[in-house]
């Protein structure tokens, strides 16, 4: 089981938590966003074979969003 | 409708059988030839899966496209293919994916006719439970909507599952009292690698050149056209290039600068060791996220949920295993002294839809079926037919002519993410 770091509680077994998946920038002005820059927004990511940052939410904890580096090749977490 | 040319001295059938066995079945032949790469082909396919591997039969059998080379980085088999739950069903919810996975389905009964290879398809049924009355309701609308797309589906009562299943435990005070379920007859299981053999030796009957141990290390672009493979072999050209590859497709589209809506995640199986016939049906339970079938060779083969993040380390989290063994053995708690006998962790891609992506790509020349997520295999026949039409005709069939990449933007999804055979 993985351990995720989370921010305000410290290494957590991964049950506690749920992924939210990479990090995104969100556009600045959805109004003006092109329909195509709002999709790639909503669902394209890198999906990198390696390391990514992503985001957890400690669900079953504090609740919060949490940052965290992992490798999704080996499993390593960045703590 | 052609069939493969495979030949007289090659053709499986009991006579073959019964000769072999006078000579100690020691001269088989060989099921596909080990060709050298040539320098260019009108098709070249990326990925020697399922997916991969009917696309190229349908080119050769539907659409008289014969100069085709298949390059897969492993060996036929060894993927997704020949590593899944081999559960084939078309109990989807929307229009595009039933008459989708209906044709598959009816593919798939004449497969082991047409391939002259014995791909095992059982069709045994599917009984899915459900746990509240919600789910039942849930559970009624999505038989109803089976119905009408004229799927074959029927909802049942408790007694009715009861009578099915007698080895599932009904009894109103299990930690959730089954309400009721529904069953789709024309469901049931294929053997994997057959399916995968089968396709890879009658693609080859037809001229296919199939490259294993070929790993695809970029892809030539020239003016905004792609027009070859850059492979660990050497570099091959060819007017139309189709991926077809489970877990990496997001790597391989990302050569040419191609982006995805495609996330690569680990889906976990299970196998327990082999049992006298205690389960002719495949059960699923979304409540439990768990479904369970039994192999002609007495194993359990059992499946549940995806793990949750991006991986492509094939290798699972053991509480995925934990949480699918817990909510198989609350349905069935008399299998709770069985030994898990084998596990494995393959990456799959899936789509924020769950629905696959079978289209052309912003860059001509190169197309792409992918999205395939956890249950690619029921869908080889079909998606290889639509996958073939696209890249023969340069447009999808009507089977396919929602799975587009461009659904995404414009909002037009087919989330099938409910209708599943598990809760995602």
């Amino acid at each position: 089981m993985l351990q995720i770091p989370c921010a305000f509680c410290g290494l957590r077994d991964e049950i506690e938590f749920v992924c939210r998946g990479e990090v995104a920038a969100r556009p600045a002005d959805p109004m003006t966003t092109s329909d195509q820059d709002w999709a790639a927004y909503l669902y394209e990511r890198d999906n990198p074979r390696g390391w990514l940052r992503e985001y957890w939410l400690h669900v079953h904890g504090c609740a919060q969003l949490t940052l965290v580096r992992r490798n999704s090749l080996t499993n390593e977490v960045a703590t | 409708m052609t069939r493969p040319k495979i030949p007289f001295s090659k053709r499986f059938s009991a006579a073959a059988l019964l000769g072999a066995g006078l000579r100690g079945q020691q001269h088989w032949p060989r099921m596909w030839r080990t060709p050298s790469l040539k320098k260019a082909y009108q098709v070249i396919l990326i990925g020697g899966g399922g997916h991969g591997l009917a696309t190229a039969y349908h080119l050769a059998r539907d659409h008289g496209i014969r100069d085709i080379a298949v390059i897969e980085k492993g060996w036929i088999g060894g993927g997704n293919t020949g590593r899944n739950t081999t559960v084939v069903r078309s109990n989807y919810y929307y229009p595009g994916s039933a008459r989708f996975y209906q044709r598959s389905v009816e593919l798939f009964g004449k497969l082991s006719d047409e391939l002259n290879y014995n791909v095992m398809f059982s069709q045994r049924g599917i009984l899915t439970l459900a746990f509240s009355p919600y789910e039942y309701h849930q559970m009624a609308r999505h038989v109803n909507a089976m119905q009408l797309n004229g799927i074959d589906a029927r909802l049942l009562s408790v007694a009715e599952v009861r009578e099915r299943l007698p080895l599932c435990d009904l009894s109103p005070g299990a930690r959730f009292a089954c309400v009721g379920g529904y069953e789709h007859p024309p469901g049931g299981t294929a053997r994997h690698d057959a399916v995968a053999w089968g396709y890879a030796r009658a693609a080859d009957a037809f001229g296919v050149d199939i490259i294993q141990r070929c790993e695809v290390l970029g892809l030539t672009l020239r003016e905004g056209r792609c027009i070859g493979v850059e492979t660990g072999n050497g570099t091959i050209s060819a007017e139309r290039i189709g991926i077809a590859v489970a877990g990496s497709s997001t790597l391989v589209a990302g050569m040419a600068g191609v982006h995805l809506p495609v996330r690569s995640q680990t889906l976990q199986a299970f196998v327990s060791e082999p049992l006298k016939p205690v389960l002719d049906t495949c059960v699923m339970s979304g409540t439990h996220h768990t479904y369970v079938s039994q192999s002609d060779k007495g194993e359990l083969v059992i499946g549940g949920d995806s793990d949750s993040y991006t991986s492509y380390a094939q290798r699972g989290s053991f509480h995925a295993i934990e949480r699918t063994t817990v909510g198989l053995l609350e349905i069935f708690p008399t299998l709770s002294r069985v030994r898990l006998m084998r596990q494995w962790g393959g990456t799959v891609d899936i789509t924020p839809d769950r629905s696959p992506i079978i289209d052309r790509t912003p860059v001509p020349g190169l197309y792409i079926s992918t999205g395939w997520g956890t249950g690619g295999f029921k869908a080889i026949p079909s998606g290889g037919k639509s996958f073939a039409h696209l890249l023969a005709r340069d447009v999808s069939d009507e089977y396919a002519a929602d799975f587009t990449l461009g659904r995404f933007a414009a909002g037009t999804l087919i989330d099938e993410g409910a209708a599943s055979g598990v809760a995602h």
